[in-house]
């Protein structure tokens, strides 16, 4: 078992020494003990991408994440590359580089070498240029100049490294313990031995009391080294899916009646957040505004929870107990996700409303799942994230459409039956009665999906 | 380098790339807190106010002190010279003394061995202040008459008279909402004490020399013990001009008292908390018109929410009232001023310094005249453009071009398609059951040069080196708006040598004094000029000296590609003449000033020519809008902005699209959410939302407006380019009305506000 961090940083293997605390953010440690001051502190809340480094991955795929986030315990046995980690020695900067300055695509250039990093990232990942970009903020260009560059390139065809498999390790420091086991056994006997340790799986949420509450927590279990929380089992009725599995390598396989599930998540934070995040976290941080869970409801998901006594499982809506609770015992973990497919003749849609399309929480969101029959509503499941103190379904609503004829009337009752369902709070991203009228408003396009599929029905559409 | 289009980049009008573009994109342009740390390096805190108001009781320093790593807690009372950071007036605490005055004042700085232990101990203080009622509305503060200073007011004519005269009336009330700079690189400052009470700060500022004073007004030390220098901004945008002046003096106390470095690096959700923002406005307006919608009265009253403290918010009331007619000429007009006091952070300088806001006031009217006449807003713009039938001459007495505003708005009419767009437009909302296009435009006028006349000036320091190389200096700091290569471009111009021999050093308040902040868009007309005084001396100098060695006139000699000629016949390189001059004994370095001619200000009777010229701008934006849920999207927009003839092409179209994505996000996305006890509860990018790359429209067509060089005496006839085209935003927030059928519509339009509007709230 490894006690020292180790990992590939721009191709050089590192040992940190041993007591580096483990919950030191990487992008600290890079702009500190590193001397790598290319990369960049906008918020140290994973929102501005001005700390973009990127994982390089044995399979050769490019994962741009927040060094911010990212905690040196969670970083071992990885490869990490940094912007100055591009320029190849006596080739000069990379192209990538060249292409974003010769576009003018850098005015201040605080942003720069996170833009650097997530084109690089891109090049490699293709998809959409804003999703690309959707997890780096530019005050300066608007954009547009980058946006150019980033068509302009092309994969480098860099080879991936050479990583060993996870193995377990442990880490310590002055009054901090973090385990990092590395298969579903050891995290059960660990889990029932430090019931009061943090669980991180992606750390997009738990990195911030590092980040930005400058906090040094006393114990943590990593579970980014557990096989059989990473692995995603498919049947022909659904896919099961490891707790830990990064929303990255679960997004190729929400296909067919998912394809609304997976357009959501894409905006579930950015890449970056993508990159590390987890359906285990959303559900296990159970924030009333979890961007997956009113899909998870909607669509009836179930959890296999897993403890040293045995494993049990439990539908998602039982789960959630209250704001921020759930019915996750002390000594048990998250092992899977249940989700199944919806069956043929259902139609799934997913909502959500936010300030900015792209990597916003939402004031609002909601997940549909519904069968019509003969021009009737045979069956339906409502679910609203930012309503309540927790995601939940909209059973008032539900009873209003089911059995209705598919016409206007239905939806009009359903969007007032929601006011029974919903107790939403005014708070910064939306006053209650914005969030009550724009959920009803979600109904009745819901009722425009269904009568018009043909039309596009977002202005992102058009 | 090589400007496109081909041809060797050199000297102006070639669109060179930002100087420092491929340095960022590698990582080796150095930020501050990039930099190597100085040995025995400290590090600041701030301890910020939880409460909006009150009466401060108590701060005991032991909780802070007790942690390990925390080195002092300083107060007031530590403060050797004036607790005092007013940039413009008197009497603004850097920390809160007796009163706090809003939720995220500062209180004390916390100075640690670590960062992480300043922190800490910032966090572990315990103020003990008395509530007191607080201010948090502007509405509280018009009804309580509570002003940071007496209100601002421009007449001409009778209004009043002219409104009860006018065959038609209506009037309006509505308002904007502030914008965080969100510059990318926090605030930050790093202090080196010397000998002799010295003291270096290298500041992240738009204005070393207000940096030097307020850090000497706080040490209580003369300005000569203090130089500050700027490399570059992580992005400024107003926010690091007064502001970056508290941080730096705050870094400089805690050296002074500890003897030690200290950097102070706001982490962003202080920088949030305890910084100022562009200041929200409220506007309530009544206007008398005729049956074409010609407007010929207007009285009016813009309040604006200057926060706690005056901090520059003379400015930007002046600039909102100068601004508040926009292209148009009305008449008899009365406009009226406010700067409401509000126990809320003190709002400050934000590109565009109140314009913008000014420039909403006759966008409202234009657009309920327009509805009250069942007219087009753009007819009835159009049909007030000053100049033409109309007057030229703003209500304080300064003439506008109205064949340049009728000129841009033709262009970006026509540029966008305007009668086909509106055709295309009306058959897909006829047609779609929930979603509404709609179109809307601006019309620009923005005047230039600083509203304080004395800060109209510029100094720069050139140095030629004896193999021919050249250093620059100038007061003018690098925000990323591209100044350092456009003055550069000047200065290669006139030694006629390429721009890469230029080398421009770090701004510096030890190389060029009593500088003005980089701000008003002013950068390149003042620093251009000055730092081509400069270059014009040394040439002068170098153009005797070839002469004289030559036997020839000195007019005949000629400095252009790098090479010194005269005639057909005698050619030296431009560094054989720089080494021949040394050698003779002839000074290679020179100082340059420039002050703006002709601007004038009466502050009595609120009239003059405050401005050098005029840029203009026009622009068509169309969105689209969802009926259900309020959200909304700028579809395309067509943006003209007349830059003069333009020292940089590409460096002005970037500021063109840059200010209006950053208008955009002003109006639309940008909301800054206050809770019912007044603490700001967007402190950070996850709150707070500033534009992503999707909200660019994805048709974004950006034209200079060609062949119109600036009339005025500007440096190569350029036009100042900063601040301008973030007014043409103001297109979107007229398009989203125009999609919505309404014409009221608050800003930001988030889909919360949109939303409202659609169900007539």
């Amino acid at each position: 078992m490894s006690d020292r961090i180790g990992f590939l940083l721009n191709g050089a293997p590192v040992r940190l020494p041993a007591g580096t605390s483990p919950t030191m953010t990487l992008l600290d440690w890079l702009r500190g003990q590193a001397s790598l001051t290319g990369t960049k502190e906008g918020c140290a809340e994973g929102d501005c991408g001005a700390c973009t480094v990127v994982l390089e991955a044995a399979d050769g795929s490019r994962a741009p994440i927040n060094a911010c986030l990212a905690m040196l315990g969670q970083m071992h046995g990885r490869a990490i590359r940094t912007v100055e980690g591009l320029r190849q020695p006596g080739l000069g900067p990379h192209p990538v580089q060249h292409r974003l300055a010769e576009a003018d695509a850098t005015q201040c250039g605080f942003c720069t070498p996170g833009i650097v990093m997530a084109a690089w990232a891109h090049t490699r990942e293709g998809g959409d240029p804003h999703e690309a970009l959707a997890g780096n903020l530019c005050r300066c260009t608007g954009y547009r100049p980058i946006l150019d560059a980033l068509t302009g390139m092309a994969d480098d065809g860099a080879p991936p490294p050479v990583l060993p498999p996870p193995e377990a390790a442990c880490f310590t420091a002055e009054g901090q313990v973090f385990h990092r086991p590395a298969s579903l056994a050891e995290l059960l006997r660990l889990r029932a031995a430090h019931p009061a340790a943090l669980l991180l799986a992606g750390g997009t949420d738990l990195g911030l009391l590092a980040s930005e509450h400058r906090q040094r927590p006393p114990a943590i279990i990593a579970l980014d080294a557990v096989p059989e929380l990473q692995a995603c089992a498919e049947d022909a009725a659904g896919l099961t899916i490891g707790a830990a599995l990064p929303y990255a390598r679960l997004l190729p396989l929400l296909t067919g009646g998912l394809a609304p599930f997976a357009a959501l998540l894409r905006r579930l934070g950015s890449r970056q957040i993508r990159s590390l995040g987890t359906l285990g976290g959303n559900l296990g941080t159970a924030s009333p505004i979890g961007d997956a869970l009113p899909a998870l409801l909607a669509l009836g998901a179930r959890l296999h929870l897993a403890s040293v006594r045995g494993e049990r499982e439990m539908p998602v809506e039982d789960f959630l107990a209250g704001y921020r609770r759930t019915a996750l015992a002390p000594e048990e973990v998250i092992r899977a996700i249940r989700l199944p497919r919806p069956a043929a003749g259902e139609v799934l849609a997913c909502e959500k409303l936010s300030k900015r399309h792209d990597q916003d929480i939402a004031a609002v969101s909601g997940a549909f799942l519904l069968r019509v029959e003969d021009g009737r509503i045979a069956s339906v499941r409502l679910a609203f994230g930012g309503m309540g103190p927790m995601a939940a379904r909209a059973r008032a609503a539900e009873a209003a459409l089911t059995g209705a004829s598919l016409a206007p009337a239905a939806f009009e009752a359903a969007a007032a039956a929601l006011a029974q369902d919903v107790a939403p709070l005014s708070d910064a991203r939306g006053s209650a009665g914005y969030r009550l009228a724009a959920a009803q408003g979600l109904l009745r396009r819901l009722y425009w999906r269904l009568a018009r599929p043909d039309l596009p029905l977002e202005v992102q559409a058009l | 380098m090589n400007a496109p289009g081909g041809g060797p980049a050199r000297g102006m009008g070639a669109a060179l790339r930002q100087d420092s573009a491929l340095k960022h994109a590698t990582g080796e342009a150095r930020f501050l807190d990039d930099l190597p740390e100085p040995p025995g390096l400290l590090h600041a805190a701030l301890a910020l106010s939880p409460i909006a108001h009150g009466r401060l009781l108590a701060l005991d320093p032991g909780p802070a002190l007790a942690l390990p790593g925390v080195v002092a807690v300083l107060r007031p009372g530590d403060i050797p010279g004036r607790n005092d950071i007013a940039a413009a007036g008197s009497n603004e605490p850097l920390l809160a003394e007796g009163m706090v005055l809003h939720a995220g004042q500062p209180l004390a700085i916390v100075v640690g061995a670590t960062r992480d232990a300043a922190l800490a101990g910032a966090a572990a203080l315990r103020p003990e202040i008395a509530p007191l009622l607080a201010i948090l509305s502007l509405e509280e503060a018009i009804a309580r008459e509570a002003w940071v200073l007496p209100p601002q007011e421009i007449r001409r004519g009778d209004a009043a008279a002219a409104l009860a005269a006018a065959p038609h009336r209506c009037h309006g009330e509505f308002r904007v909402g502030g914008q965080e700079h969100f510059y990318l690189e926090g605030q930050i400052a790093l202090a080196l004490p010397g000998e002799d009470g010295e003291m270096t700060i290298q500041s992240s500022t738009q204005h070393p020399t207000e940096v030097q004073h307020i850090a000497a007004r706080v040490l209580g030390c003369p300005f000569n013990r203090i130089t500050v220098a700027t490399r570059r901004m992580g992005g400024g945008f107003g926010g690091k001009e007064s502001n970056a002046s508290w941080v730096a003096a705050a870094a400089a106390l805690a050296a002074r008292a500890t003897g030690r470095p200290v950097k102070l690096r706001l982490p962003r959700k202080a920088d949030m908390a305890a910084t100022g923002k562009r200041h929200p406005f409220l506007y309530r307006w009544q206007a008398g018109f005729a049956e074409d919608g010609r407007i010929l009265a207007l009285e009016a009253v813009l309040a604006a929410d200057a926060g706690h403290s005056l901090d520059l918010t003379a400015g930007v009331i002046f600039r909102a009232i100068t601004h508040a007619l926009g292209c148009c000429d009305v008449p008899d007009v009365a406009l009226r001023a406010l700067a409401c006091r509000t126990n809320t952070v003190s709002n400050t300088a934000f590109r565009g310094f109140g314009g913008p806001q000014g420039a909403l006031l006759i966008e409202d009217v234009v657009h309920r005249v327009a509805a009250a006449r069942g007219l087009p807003p753009e007819d009835v713009r159009a049909r007030n453009f000053a100049g033409g039938g109309n007057g030229a001459e703003t209500p304080y007495g300064q003439a506008l071009e109205g064949a340049l505003i009728r000129r841009v708005w033709a262009e970006a009419r026509r540029d966008a398609g305007w009668d086909e767009k509106r055709r295309e437009i009306a058959a897909f909302n006829a047609a779609h059951p929930t979603l509404r296009r709609g179109l809307g435009s601006m019309v620009l006028a923005f005047g230039i040069s600083f509203g304080q006349m004395h800060m109209n000036q510029a100094g720069a320091l050139v140095h030629v080196y004896t193999d021919g190389s050249i250093r620059l200096n100038h007061g003018g700091t690098e925000m990323g708006q591209g100044l350092f290569i456009k003055v550069a471009q000047v200065v290669a111009s006139v030694f006629g040598v390429d721009v890469g021999r230029i080398a421009v050093s770090a701004t510096s308040t030890a190389e060029v004094p009593n500088t003005s902040p980089t701000a008003a868009s002013t950068g390149s007309d003042l620093n251009g000029w000055a730092a081509h005084a400069a270059a014009s001396a040394i040439r002068a100098r170098m153009a005797a000296v070839a002469a004289a060695e030559w036997g020839v006139p000195v007019e005949a000699v000629a400095f252009a590609e790098g090479q010194v000629t005269a005639g057909g016949n005698r050619a030296m390189e431009f560094g054989a003449l720089a080494q021949l001059a040394y050698m003779q004994r002839v000074s290679l370095s020179a100082t340059g000033f420039y002050r703006t001619p002709d601007i004038h200000w009466d502050r009595a009777t609120m009239r003059g020519e405050p401005f050098f010229y005029f840029s203009y701008g026009a622009a068509v934006a169309e969105v689209a809008v969802d009926l259900l849920t309020g959200e909304h999207r700028c579809l395309a927009a067509h943006l003209v902005q007349d830059c003069g003839r333009s020292l940089n092409p590409a460096v002005d179209l970037g500021q063109v699209e840059g200010a209006f994505v950053q208008g955009l996000g002003w109006l639309t996305c940008e909301e800054l959410w206050w809770d019912a006890a007044g603490r700001l509860r967007t402190l950070g990018p996850s709150t707070y939302k500033i534009p992503g790359s999707r909200e660019v429209p994805p048709v974004l067509r950006v034209r200079l407006l060609e062949g119109a060089p600036a009339r005025s005496e500007t440096i190569f006839r350029s036009k100042a380019v900063g601040e301008p085209p973030l007014l043409l935003a103001t297109a979107v927030w007229n398009a989203l009305k125009d999609a919505i059928g309404t014409d009221h519509l608050d800003a930001p339009a988030t889909p919360e506000r949109v939303l409202r509007a659609i169900r007539g709230g």
